[in-house]
């Protein structure tokens, strides 16, 4: 019971802590671009964790993320632009419901082949959808995207609108955590490491991750949806599937066998471009660089090797 | 007494190769018994068979009474058949508490549980340490799995059949890889769990001592059809396994 006792009360201080720093960042930031910044950074941490319950967690290496991403923005964004603002908040629900929907059709399609057949499926489903969307341009205004997408009353507010992201982001992020440590993660995991086996427990894989790619597709959605009232603009950028791909990236990064590797790595990862970017027209090529050393000194990820370095300091500090 | 299982002329060819042919036996409730034969005999395929891996070409098998021909795998464990592999089959990242915490998870039906920490299912963490106890693993409990020792994956990959709570346990090679030492006592482990868990048990098995020591009838396969069956005594004086597979000077 004490260890029991002792997660809980880690587990809750290192939420109570994350949470702070955010809640904070209005307070001591000087600009409003840093708010921007740190709205970019939660939104992507949300989108990288809910991506990596299916990559880290249960093994399924999607590159089509970015299809509910997508689908999350321009629910949101289509119902503004022709229903109005006071639709912001409802067009995020059926955003989310439609993701699951879709997820749901098109999991029972991808999830039947497995390994690369699955990545290069998701792949092609995104790119689709990315093409309708580019190409449809009387509906979604193709290429120019959507602007003057304004949350509704006081989240019109940049500081508010900060905070309900903050809200949400951290809410859901939760949610997936309670879920990756519940049994259903457990059965996620073995479905990775060993999916005869979970078999012969008696249990179905393809169910398991029809189920986890649901879940992740439908948070993806909403991650896209908080993010078309950042900047009040969205673009077909979202769908493609360099998106898709940033979000592995930002996995690789934290390292993907750690609950918060994502988060971490989205964080890092936006900051970087944010640097960079304002300094040098050439920052992909010292982003590039900058990530590929990360990962060559850090192949477990950021999060990875920290937690590999703390146990073997509890290990040597036990000193038997 | 009805057999806990029956197999009536089973039979699987893998192209022109008949793996197993024509194979006819029973296991009666509460037996120990061994499954010895050379290599490529189809011990193992035989067990495929039963657990499901492997679709039977001819054939019925029985567990229970019920025929199992045609069920998925998931489904026959259900059914109360559990099964170790050859090469221990176990869950490498988790910890060893969790390969067995899954497997007493998925038997009490909460692996579709979203939201409660694994370590608060009681009934199925004081099972899993149960189980991890009776197999002397407890005190590894929270090492991941890929950490132990070779010998003692096998017995893991045995605690996540047992966690099934199974009536019929296929053990495939529970000592192969071992060193003398860890053979003896697995021997005695699997006895004793055999006695403990009320168990019917059948194994597949190299070390003479283990099958001589601990079954109470023993089949020999050779080239896929069934060569003998009997008590360790009738096998041992048998003409016919002396020359296939134990040899003049056992």
């Amino acid at each position: 019971m004490t260890n029991l006792a002792t997660r809980n009360l880690k587990a809750a201080s290192l939420w109570a802590f994350i949470v702070l720093i955010f809640v904070l960042v209005p307070v001591l930031s000087t600009s409003s671009y840093q708010v921007n910044l740190a709205c970019h950074v939660l939104i992507w941490s949300l989108f990288a964790v809910s991506f990596n319950m299916l990559w880290g967690v249960t093994g399924m290496l999607s590159l089509g993320q970015a299809l509910y991403y997508g689908l999350g923005a321009y629910s949101v964004g289509l119902m503004v632009d022709h229903l109005g603002r006071q639709w912001y908040l409802p067009a995020m629900g059926l955003g989310v419901l439609a993701a699951a929907a879709l997820a749901l059709l098109l999991g029972l399609l991808v999830i039947r082949v497995g390994g690369v057949y699955f990545t290069m499926l998701t792949l092609a489903f995104a790119q689709l959808g990315w093409q309708i969307t580019f190409k449809w341009y009387d509906f979604t205004g193709g290429d120019d995207g959507i602007q003057g997408i304004i949350p509704p009353g006081i989240l019109e507010s940049g500081t508010v609108y900060y905070y309900f992201v903050l809200a949400v982001v951290m809410l859901s992020i939760w949610v997936l955590k309670r879920m990756a440590f519940s049994p259903f993660g457990l059965v996620l995991r073995c479905v990775q490491q060993n999916p005869d086996r979970v078999r012969f427990l008696g249990r179905r894989v393809r169910r398991n991750q029809l189920r986890v790619y649901v879940i992740s597709s439908l948070f993806s959605a909403l991650a896209g949806s908080l993010m078309a009232g950042v900047d009040g603009s969205i673009h077909t950028d979202m769908l493609f599937w360099t998106t898709s791909g940033e979000v592995i990236l930002m996995s690789v990064l934290g390292g993907i066998n750690q609950f918060f590797g994502p988060f971490v790595g989205a964080t890092v990862i936006i900051l970087i471009e944010d640097l960079v970017g304002a300094r040098t027209e050439y920052w992909s090529l010292i982003i590039g660089i900058i990530i590929m050393v990360i990962v060559l000194v850090f192949p477990k990820g950021v999060v990875g090797e920290a937690m590999r370095a703390k146990s073997l300091l509890t290990r040597t500090g036990a000193g038997r | 007494m009805t057999p806990m299982l029956q197999l009536d002329a089973v039979d699987k060819a893998f192209g022109g190769l008949r793996v197993t042919s024509n194979v006819s036996f029973s296991v009666m409730p509460g037996e120990i018994s061994a499954i010895i034969g050379p290599n490529g005999a189809g011990k193992t395929t035989l067990f495929n068979q039963i657990t499901g891996h492997l679709l039977c070409d001819r054939g019925a098998i029985l567990f229970q009474g019920e025929n199992l021909v045609g069920k998925p795998p998931r489904q026959i464990v259900a059914r109360g058949i559990g099964r170790a592999f050859q090469i221990a089959s176990i869950f490498p990242d988790e910890t060893v508490l969790d390969n067995i915490r899954v497997a007493c998870l998925s038997k009490l039906g909460e692996t579709r549980k979203y939201w409660r920490h694994v370590a608060d299912f009681k009934r199925a963490t004081d099972e899993a340490h149960a189980i991890l106890d009776s197999l002397g693993l407890d005190g590894q409990s929270e090492r991941p799995a890929f950490e132990l020792a070779h010998g003692d994956q096998k017995l893991l990959d045995i605690g996540i059949a047992l966690a099934l709570k199974p009536k019929l346990l296929l053990l495939d090679e529970p000592t192969a890889g071992m060193s003398p030492d860890e053979r003896q006592q697995t021997r005695e482990l699997i006895k004793q769990l055999w006695k403990s868990y009320d168990l019917t048990l059948v194994f597949i098995e190299h070390d003479m001592d283990m099958v001589f020591g601990i079954a109470q009838v023993v089949r020999v396969l050779q080239q896929g059809a069934l060569l003998a069956e009997g008590t360790p005594e009738e096998i041992r004086a048998n003409k016919q396994v002396i020359t296939a597979y134990l040899g003049e000077d056992f």
